[in-house]
């Protein structure tokens, strides 16, 4: 699904990511861990096709050359960023938000719209099943939300737009262990033979809740270590530095 | 007369001609015409002397030149004073008798005028070039005792409302173009809403240019009796030419004791290509008067259009505690032009106002909030709130906030806050990673940033609105 090879990636001629290499199989769950500053987001970021970073290498997606297609593209060929710091859009309704990015999705794979009736019936199932009250749905994007429930919500929207590849990003930092709980179950029931999982996180506990098949190690802009889930509790216990 | 289509550039839709014979005014500005355009409408004398006033002080008067945008001279002598569908020169008495190409334009604009298709409860007045050709739902309204009918009409059927207030907000000899106006006003809306009656539906004008090398200058008067409520629409459009008009309207709002007047326009004047070339000037005199105690006005308006929109919707806020309210939604695109905002004048106590403008400026457009906050010494204990908000998008479009403020009393307090900021980079990238185009990230975002005015307008209109905020941004980002 996902194939990544040989990936240089600098912001004002300072490498961030260097000579990177990363495969993605459909129905795999891959987590990235490291330390600060690795390079973690910025992967996520080139993945999504976020502007600004000299790319050299190849992003291939579904065998397809991604590197020159826009953000919005990868999005409607079923690439999903799960930010680590969803921004506020102040004014526009959760709502009116959700429904126009599902349409926008639904409209470029060439399915019917949904109307508003549908989609808030839609909706609300989505947002019981991750225990999200209604009243989120009507108040403006993320404004005000807090660290927990911005997170909430964009798993909210990976469960709706159904994505064939998720990155999230740290989106287990900061959550309370039920909401951690939550998201994790969230991501479980989305797990499907046909869909991929990469996940950033700091701690191994998130991985309790959801089995990697992979575990990678990014630091200073590269893989330093693959293994298996066992992989998150020995770094739990010794660290990166001896990596 | 014939009038030829500009290349049809996809963004204004309502940039199509309606070819129908029409009756004109002789060309220029003279007494001459001025009599032509009395006479035509059957006007009684004291009309056409009040008329001849104002054309004598015109005389006197210079085109102000303090705005922000700047045009070429204005040839006061190549232009139409009147123009008008033929069929309609004999006002016709029902909807049957118009001209069925007229009807059919106004269906192409989304305004049915046909009985059986008025069932959004909303009773239109259609103003076409210089004629005002229909006004719809007249009798229900009539029941209830509320007029609602065309300016010309009401200078004859209600001259003792027309002689009582028309002037008396906008007096004669304001300004320039308020004073031209005056001279040569064609056609307009009137309404009155008799002492404690509630209207019971949006009253709206359409106004549409339609014939070249003619100036539209209406007229609209609206009375408020003591205890009444009116929501009272306007909706603007223009064919494309390369050619600039003018529009240079003046209404009046009249509010008395415990009145309230809620006035609302979406503008989309034909703006002018992508290089500027063309477009109307919306050069507009709107002011009301809380004249009575506890009287509210509240002006509402989408500013889309026009290649230089020119304007202060104000509030005389007389009455004691009067409230005066401006919401607005200015978007300059190309090389549009804006210098928009209000006048508060606070004379009575106990006096509120409050501004919210958000100007949204793309390509190399300008865009001026400029506003006039004046307590008085008398109206003790007032209070103002403004707010206004310019959005940037790109780097060769300008936005600038001047706001006079004037507090002559120590018990009011005025509070001013005023924001400039680019379209924000990550929120685009937000909309992006969800599958939303540019142009929808931009739309959605800049609706947001908008929100505060949109909700202002009733229903039907806003979601219009909202469409309009989109088509007028597009080709603006990336
Ligand atoms: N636009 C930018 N300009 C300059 N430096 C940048 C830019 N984006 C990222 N960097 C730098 O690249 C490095 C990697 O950043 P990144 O955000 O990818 O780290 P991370 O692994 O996600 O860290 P964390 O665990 O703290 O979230 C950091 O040193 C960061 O300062
Ligand atoms: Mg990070």
């Amino acid at each position: 699904m996902l194939n990544i090879k040989n990936l240089k990636v600098s912001v004002e001629n300072k490498l961030i990511l260097n000579d990177l290499n990363l495969k993605i199989n459909p129905g795999e769950v891959h987590a990235i861990m490291g330390p600060n500053g690795s390079g973690k987001s910025t992967l996520a970021n080139v993945l999504s096709g976020k502007k600004g970073y000299e790319i050299q290498g190849e992003i291939l997606f579904d065998e397809l050359n991604i590197n020159d297609i826009s953000v919005e593209e990868r999005a409607q060929k079923g690439i999903f960023l799960a930010f680590q710091y969803p921004v506020e859009i102040p004014g526009v309704n959760t709502n009116v938000f959700l429904r126009t990015s599902l349409n926008s999705i639904r409209k470029s794979k060439g399915e019917k719209e949904l109307d508003t009736l549908t989609f808030l019936k839609l909706i609300k199932e989505k947002a019981k099943e991750l225990g999200i009250d209604e009243k989120f749905l009507s108040r403006q994007l993320n404004v005000g939300f807090s660290g927990g429930e911005k997170k909430k919500n964009e798993i909210l929207q990976m469960k709706l737009l159904q994505p064939k590849l998720s990155i999230l990003d740290e989106t287990d930092s900061g959550l309370d262990i039920d909401a951690l709980k939550i998201v994790a179950d969230g991501v479980n029931s989305y797990k499907k033979k046909d869909n991929a999982f990469l996940i950033i996180t700091h701690y191994q506990r998130l991985l309790d809740y959801i089995k990697p098949d992979f575990i990678h190690v990014l630091s200073k802009g590269k893989i330093v270590k693959t293994g298996s889930a066992e992989l998150a509790l020995e770094l739990e216990k010794s660290g990166y530095k001896n990596l | 007369m014939k009038n030829q289509n500009l290349n049809i550039n996809q963004e204004y839709k309502y940039g199509f001609t309606t070819d129908i014979e029409s009756i004109k005014a002789p060309k220029g500005l003279s007494e001459e015409s001025i009599k032509f355009i009395s006479n035509i409408k059957k006007e009684p004398s004291w009309m056409l002397d009040w008329r001849l006033k104002a054309f004598k002080r015109l005389k006197t008067l210079k085109e102000p030149n303090w705005q922000k945008p700047k045009y070429p001279k204005i040839d006061y002598q190549d232009l139409y004073y009147y123009s008008a569908p033929k069929s309609s020169s004999n006002k016709p008495k029902s909807l049957d008798e118009i001209d069925p190409k007229i009807i059919e334009t106004y269906k192409k604009l989304g305004i049915p005028l046909v009985e059986q298709q008025r069932l959004n409860g909303i009773a239109v007045d259609a103003v076409f070039d210089s004629v005002s050709v229909a006004t719809t739902f007249k009798e229900e309204l009539t029941k209830k005792g509320i007029i609602f009918c065309s300016i010309s009409e009401a200078i004859q059927k209600h001259p003792e409302l027309v002689k009582k207030y028309i002037g008396s907000v906008i007096p004669l000899s304001d300004h320039y173009f308020a004073t031209l106006n005056s001279a040569v006003f064609t056609d307009g809306s009137f309404v009155y809403i008799p002492p404690n009656t509630r209207c019971p539906m949006e009253l709206s004008t359409y106004f549409r240019i339609n014939a070249s090398e003619t100036g539209q200058f209406e007229r609209t008067l609206i009375i408020a009796d003591k205890g009444s409520y009116v929501s009272y629409l306007e909706g603007c459009t223009a064919p494309m030419r390369d050619e600039n008009q003018l529009h240079a309207a003046n209404v009046e709002l009249i509010a008395l004791d415990d009145a309230e007047i809620k006035y609302s326009t979406v503008q989309n004047w034909y703006p002018g290509d992508k290089d500027g070339v063309g477009g109307i000037y919306n050069f507009v005199t709107k002011r009301g008067i809380c004249k009575g105690k506890n009287s509210k006005i509240s002006w509402t308006q989408v500013e889309t259009g026009s290649a230089i929109t020119w304007k202060y919707p104000s509030c005389i806020l007389q009455g004691d505690n009067s409230v005066g309210e401006f919401y607005s939604i200015a978007i300059t695109n190309n090389h549009q032009k804006a210098d928009t905002g209000t006048k508060m004048i606070h004379l009575g106590k106990n006096t509120k106002s409050k501004i919210i403008s958000k100007g949204i400026s793309a390509g190399f457009a300008d865009n001026t909030y400029r506003g006039l906050v004046d307590i008085n010494e008398k109206a003790t204990n007032s209070r103002n709130y403004t707010q206004c908000d310019s959005l940037l998008m790109g780097n060769k479009c300008g936005a600038h906030t001047v706001p006079y403020i004037k507090n002559k009393n120590s018990t009011s307090t005025i509070e001013h806050e005023a924001t400039t900021t680019k379209i924000n980079e990550e929120q685009l990238y937000y909309c992006n990673q969800r599958g939303l185009d540019q142009e929808e990230a931009v739309s959605l975002i800049v609706n947001g940033f908008c929100k505060e005015v949109l909700q202002q307008l009733p229903m039907e209109f806003a979601v219009e609105a909202q469409k309009l905020v989109a088509i007028s941004l597009e080709g603006s980002v990336g």
